[in-house]
């Protein structure tokens, strides 16, 4: 038991120095910047490992688009123009998080459309169901009244 | 009936969806470089190192940009498509040699042919970046006026190059002259 514990603890212990690994050699004048680095490589996706950020990815273009944005930082950059040195090299696919253009409505939207057309429709089918229980017709509502009728009746014996 | 039908309509719709996006290889993103002018360089050639390429090189006719590597397998797997098509007089290719060791990539060339019209040597890979290269090989088809007009990711084959490269090609062959 202990063995395994202390074999998930070493694998885990490999597992995470990753980031550190692709951002340690880069120099800040303070940790707010080095923070923005980070941030903003974690918004840039990798177009080699696509499931990868940049700040994440070991492949070998990752490394030299890590040293891009780390230059036009040094630079004074913001981090919208160094967003859009990447775009208009890549396209929108390096960013993780599409603008919203006519494009990507369907992505953007799509999902809460259809959860309000889920609702609508749940919706709707619990309020027929409750209301065909409650509404009897005129033959129905006669045919009850025999039957209860025929109940008092047969009490009454 | 529409109760079981409206179900079965929206499953289908979603099958389609999911069948077209199954056939699509998600590793080929679409450049937003194709339509505008070639990025700009200026980069030592291969075989002189002491004369420079750069645009001007690629303009007054319709040209092929193969970028490629001696490290790269997929390069050596597409070479003879990169023959044939040099081959074949559509259009001079040019090459970009990507982040590669000059004499590794002297040495790859001799040994499986140079079809290269010119090569330009991106030593650092920055023009790689300008160009939006993320997986070599790539090879792009530029206009007579210097405007990227198709892009190819990964290596071409025979049929890519039958089905698509020629006959774009061709039609910027005829546009220019018309």
């Amino acid at each position: 038991m202990i063995r395994a514990l202390l074999l998930a603890l070493m694998l885990l212990g490999t597992a995470m120095p990753v980031a550190a690994l692709t951002m340690d050699s880069y120099e800040f004048e303070s940790e707010a910047e080095r923070e923005r680095f980070r941030e903003l490589l974690a918004e840039l996706r990798c177009l080699v490992c696509q499931n990868e950020s940049l700040a994440d990815s070991q492949a070998d273009l990752a490394g030299d688009l890590r040293e891009q944005v780390y230059e036009q930082m040094q630079q004074g950059k913001t981090n919208g123009e160094i967003t859009e040195y990447l775009v208009a090299r890549y396209g929108d696919f390096v960013r993780y998080r599409p603008p919203v253009t006519p494009g990507t409505y369907l992505l953007w939207f799509g999902p809460p459309v259809i959860l309000l057309l889920g609702l609508f429709f749940a919706v709707r089918l619990l309020r027929g169901r409750t209301g065909q229980e409650q509404q009897l017709n005129e033959a129905q509502r006669r045919r009850a009244a025999e039957l209860l009728d025929e109940d008092d009746r047969g009490d009454g014996h | 009936m529409i109760r079981y039908l409206l179900p079965l309509g929206i499953f289908l719709v979603l099958a389609v969806f999911f069948a077209v996006g199954l056939q699509r290889d998600p590793s080929e993103i679409p450049s937003p470089l194709v339509g505008k002018p070639a990025p700009e360089f200026q980069l030592p050639r291969l075989h002189q190192p002491e004369r420079a390429i750069d645009n001007a090189a690629l303009e007054g006719e319709v040209s092929v940009v193969n970028v490629w590597a001696s490290w790269c397998v997929g390069c050596r797997e597409e070479h003879e498509v990169v023959k044939a098509l040099a081959n074949s007089g559509a259009a001079p290719v040019y090459g970009l040699n990507y982040k590669d060791a000059r004499e590794d990539a002297l040495r790859w060339l001799s040994h499986f042919g140079d079809p290269y019209t010119a090569i330009a040597v991106d030593r650092d890979g920055d023009v790689g970046i300008d160009w939006g290269v993320y997986g070599v090989p790539e090879t792009f088809i530029l206009d007579a006026d210097g405007v990227i007009r198709y892009k190819h990711i990964g290596p071409m084959s025979e049929t890519d190059l039958r089905e698509k490269i020629l006959p774009v090609i061709r039609e910027l062959k005829t546009e220019a002259r018309s």
